[in-house]
Parts: C-alpha cells; sequence; structure tokens
C-alpha cells in the first residue's frame, strides 16, 4: 500500500501574529515552523499503517526550500520519502493541483491531507484534490482502518459521528482523534539519523493560475478590559450579562 | 446574475445558521441586483426560506437517501449554479458547508474562499474579509474567478429576516452513483452540539478531575448551553476530544462563552475568539484569559458555579 501524506508548514501554535508594517504580509521575523497538526496526526497514522500493513508512506508539501527542515522531521518520525513542490503555496487551488500532478504521475492509495491548515483555515485542498481526481473524501476524519482494498471510516459531524467505507484510493482529511495526542511520534536519535539518508526530491510546479490573492491583513481590535464582580457578586455578573451584554 | 445558498437541515427543517446564510444573501442580492437562489435537500415548510429573503427555492427530493452525500449535493449543486447563473455561492461554516464548499468550487470552476466574516466589500471583482490564523488576524482577499463560492463564518453575520419572491421549484437529486456508502450514523443523546449552540460552557484543569464535571453540565443544562473543555482536560481522557475547543479542536462562535478553570492559553483563545462575549471565572488573578474576556470572577469555581446555577434557576422561575 502507498500513502501519501500532504504536510502544510504552518507558524507555531503559540505564534503571536502580526503582519509587515504595509499590511501586505504575514511577518515571518521570528517564527517558528512546525508540521500543521491536523496533518500531524495523519501521519501519525500513515505511520501506524505502516507499521502494520506494511505500508510505503511518502510525505509532500508544496513550499519554498525553507519547509525542508519540516520534511526532514517528517522522515525522521517514520516517512520513507519526501517530496517538495518547489513554489510559494499561492492558494488552495493551486496547491490542490499541485499536489493532483504528483498523484498522477504516482499512484496512491491513500491520500491523507489534514483536516485544515492552522494558518489560512481554508480546509479546502483535501476536497479539491479528491473532486479533482474523482476520489471519495471523508474530511474531519476520527477513524481510518484498513481491510483489504476498503478503508473504513467515520467523519466527526455536528453532534456525532457519520461511519463510512469506500474502496481505495481515497482521500481523508485528518484531524484530532484520528490518533490522540498522546500517539504523536517524537523523533528519537536514530530516526534523525536514518532521516538523513532518505530521500528528499524537489520537483518543479505545474504552472497554474492561482484562484485567489490576499490584498492585504487585518489584526482584530483590541479589546476592552474586563469587568471583574467579587466571588460573592453573581448577581452583578448575571446582571451585566442580561443588561449590558444582551446574552441571556 | 444569482446568488445560490445551500440550505442545511436540522430534522428536514432550515437550520438556524441556512436562516443566517439567508439573510447574508439578501444583503448581497440586493447590492447586485440579483436573485437569491435558496437551495433545500428537503420537502420541508418553504415559507419560513421566503420571509428569510428566498426569490426561488429549490427542493431536492433525497428520497431515501437521508445522509448528507457529497458527491450527490456537489453534482445537484453544480448543475442549479449553472442553470441560474451563480456569481456566488454562500454555504455555511459548519461540518457540512466546509466539506461541500471545495467540491462544488471545483465542480463549477469557481474560487473558494472559506471563513467570510463579513459582506463583500467589493463585487467586481469579489473581495471579501476572511478570518484566518484561528481569528488571531484577517486576510481580505479578491477572487479571482466569474463565480465565487463563499463559506460564512457561524454567527457573523446574523439573522435579519426580510421576504423575497417565494417561487417554489423542485429539482431532481443528482443520480450520480457514490463512492463512498455511510453505513452507520451515530448522534450524540439529547446533547446541544457546540457548532449550533448560542452558549457555550467550557471547562478546564481547573475543575481537578471528570468527577466535578456535574458542574458544567448543571450549569449548561440550566442556561440551555452546549458543554466544551480546553486541550488538556480532552488529552486527559476526562472529555472526549468532540468537546474539545480551540486552535486544533473544534473553533467556537457563540453569542456568550463560560469558561470556568480555564487559564487561556493562546491556542485555546484563538478557537474562541470569534464568540461575542466570553465570561471567565478562574481562581487565578494572573490567567492570561482575564485580558481576553468581557467579563470574569477571580474565585474558586467550586463555589462560584453552584451559586450561579441557583441565582439562574431563581431568575428563571421568576
Amino acid at each position: 500500500m502507498k500513502i501519501l501524506v500532504c504536510i502544510s508548514c504552518v507558524p507555531d501554535t503559540t505564534t503571536k501574529i502580526n503582519f509587515t508594517a504595509d499590511q501586505k504580509e504575514f511577518d515571518t521575523q521570528g517564527v517558528q515552523y512546525i508540521i500543521n497538526p491536523n496533518d500531524e496526526f495523519g501521519l501519525t497514522r500513515a505511520i501506524r499503517l505502516q507499521q502494520s500493513h506494511g505500508a510505503h508512506v511518502t510525505v509532500v508539501t508544496v513550499g519554498e526550500v525553507s519547509c525542508e527542515q519540516i520534511l526532514r522531521k517528517c522522515l525522521a518520525i517514520g516517512a520513507d520519502a519526501a517530496v517538495r513542490i518547489d513554489a510559494h503555496p499561492n492558494d488552495g487551488y493551486f496547491v490542490a493541483k499541485q499536489l493532483e500532478a504528483i498523484c498522477i504521475k504516482q499512484p496512491f492509495d491513500l491520500i491523507i491531507t489534514g483536516r485544515e491548515s492552522i494558518d489560512y483555515n481554508g480546509g479546502m485542498v483535501g476536497g479539491m484534490l479528491a473532486t479533482l481526481m474523482q476520489l471519495p473524501y471523508v474530511t474531519q476524519c476520527v477513524g481510518l482502518e484498513i481491510n483489504g482494498d476498503q478503508a473504513l471510516m467515520q467523519r466527526e459531524i455536528d453532534g456525532g459521528n457519520e461511519h463510512s467505507k469506500a474502496n481505495l484510493p481515497v482521500v481523508i482529511g485528518a484531524q484530532k482523534g484520528l490518533v490522540e495526542e498522546k500517539d504523536l511520534i517524537i523523533p528519537n536519535m536514530r530516526g534523525i539519523m536514518q532521516a538523513r539518508q532518505k530521500p528528499l526530491l524537489v520537483e518543479a510546479p505545474l504552472t497554474i493560475e492561482a484562484k485567489s490573492q490576499i490584498e492585504f491583513y487585518e489584526k482584530p481590535k483590541p479589546r476592552g478590559p474586563v469587568t471583574l464582580f467579587d466571588p460573592s457578586d453573581v448577581d452583578g455578573l448575571l446582571n451585566a450579562l442580561q443588561n449590558q451584554a444582551k446574552v441571556l | 446574475m444569482a446568488v445560490v445558498i445551500f440550505i442545511e437541515t436540522q430534522n428536514g427543517k432550515a437550520s438556524k445558521t441556512g436562516l443566517e446564510l439567508l439573510s447574508y444573501g439578501r444583503s448581497i442580492a440586493e447590492a447586485t441586483s440579483a436573485s437569491l437562489i435558496a437551495v433545500i435537500f428537503s420537502d420541508s415548510d418553504t415559507q419560513e426560506l421566503t420571509d428569510h429573503g428566498a426569490d426561488v427555492i429549490y427542493t431536492v427530493d433525497t428520497a431515501t437517501d437521508s445522509n448528507f452525500n457529497l458527491e450527490r449535493y456537489s453534482a445537484t449543486l453544480s448543475e442549479i449554479c449553472a442553470l441560474e447563473k451563480a456569481t456566488i455561492v454562500v454555504v455555511s461554516s459548519s461540518s457540512e458547508g466546509r466539506y461541500l464548499g471545495p467540491s462544488l468550487a471545483v465542480k463549477t470552476g469557481a474560487t473558494y474562499l472559506s471563513n467570510a466574516v463579513a459582506l463583500p466589500t467589493t463585487y467586481n471583482p469579489l473581495t471579501v474579509k476572511q478570518s484566518c490564523f484561528t481569528n488571531k488576524g484577517f486576510a481580505i482577499s479578491e477572487s479571482m474567478s466569474s463565480c465565487t463560492v463563499l463559506s460564512l463564518s457561524s454567527n457573523a453575520f446574523g439573522i435579519h429576516p426580510q421576504p423575497g419572491r417565494g417561487e417554489v421549484k423542485t429539482y431532481p437529486y443528482a443520480s450520480t452513483k457514490s463512492k463512498l456508502e455511510v453505513t452507520k450514523v451515530e448522534h450524540a443523546q439529547e446533547s446541544i452540539s457546540i457548532a449550533d449552540a448560542d452558549i457555550v460552557v467550557s471547562g478546564g484543569r481547573g475543575l481537578k478531575g471528570p468527577e466535578h464535571w456535574h458542574l458544567i453540565e448543571d450549569l449548561a443544562s440550566t442556561l440551555g448551553a452546549a458543554t466544551a473543555c480546553s486541550k488538556p482536560v480532552s488529552d486527559l481522557g476526562w472529555r472526549p476530544h468532540s468537546e474539545h475547543v480551540g486552535q486544533t479542536g473544534k473553533p467556537v462562535a457563540s453569542n456568550l462563552y463560560i469558561a470556568i478553570g480555564i487559564s487561556g492559553a493562546i491556542q485555546h483563545l484563538a478557537g474562541i475568539n470569534a464568540s461575542k462575549v466570553k465570561v471567565v471565572i478562574n481562581n487565578d488573578p494572573e490567567a492570561p484569559f482575564f485580558k481576553a474576556a468581557d467579563y470574569g470572577i477571580v474565585g474558586d469555581a467550586f463555589e462560584v458555579v453552584p451559586r450561579l446555577i441557583e441565582k439562574l434557576k431563581a431568575l428563571k422561575k421568576a
């Protein structure tokens, strides 16, 4: 079985988000990059399938050379091979088309993306890729078992879970629950050493027009100070919620 | 020109987010002199959709297929979009809306812009403000296609009923053979989902253990609220991860968010930032949440919460 895990390099979850003075760009100064957490849940599931089913796991990202450290980390976690498509990820459609090209060149049985990236929160690459390739797609995926040539999946829906099955190949959008936080693999020294020997291919991008562009950014408006009440004064709090905020 | 809205249903009726989409779509239709087309996969009462702004309502009879079906829904909607020459399509930011949007955009050749938080600022080309970095920032984006699929952040626009023409048509459900077979749908018993709730009551590690969760549940049931939790609580297994709100959990955009015993890590605050009013109860006056909240009580949750429940019950009776 061949698995492709699509990785997005995103600012660490604790990053304070700032934009450049002209508001045109995200200010990357001092920002640490990580594997997008949703993608990491997917990668971990893929490594488990590598161990249980002998699957071959390839990771791919669309990004500049600075993303290679993230791909090396994926290799240290246990992926067998990495591909970097050498382009700035202009928008979700652009990224989906680049990934489609990789999947056409080299067929996969299972394609894993994250539910969404935690930077642009688009949540679109998996759905677009599946639709372009006419493959079944399950996002917010919190359960995945492989049984022969069939995938058994669970999708978290508002207030419940939907179970489904489909013949491989399938595309899933991973999130927490597919594996638990405690299952995430921290690379050990052996993994890090092995990662240096594993292939990291750089591919030229297809020429694709993006379908959207960001004109400028804004930060949320600063909020007023908190209004505090004494622990004995829950009446004061309830009164404020009823008559001032009007939410009760 | 047409604005097409996908109306989600709940027990066969239009959902609250569906009505919010209609209000949003009505404003776009007025601004662009377009017709507002509502598509609902149910044969429910269409009067409510007319009252909320629909000029044309397509009802699609899904017959025996009672589950949301990505392939068939997006195929049906893309046919209707082509028929009506849609320039703007709006879906919600719920599980269904965000599942559907990207697929529909590919099928119709449209641009997809997610998490819109306001009306478009221009229409030719279309520009709209989107939340990004999990509500830690906003991007003002331009669509470069003649048709754009927008997902509207929930509770970002509100419901403002304004009647439309209300012409009702039926449309056949696409016969696309689905490659995905839904085998079972499990619904949590009698709980209000975080996505739909006006009020969310959320607990953190300050509650000291799952055995104290009755405090959260009692307060939530008194308020008719959904229950949620912080990341450490779900990682410790005190609560299911479906309740985890924050950057890697569920986003919350309720009218009122009450955080009890949650210190307010930056990832948590990002996930709940779209809520309108935030209340924090925490015994640590240095907890970062106090900088992000509107109202707060520095005090012991085990004393404050029972008092709050008691007063709310008295208020309800009065």
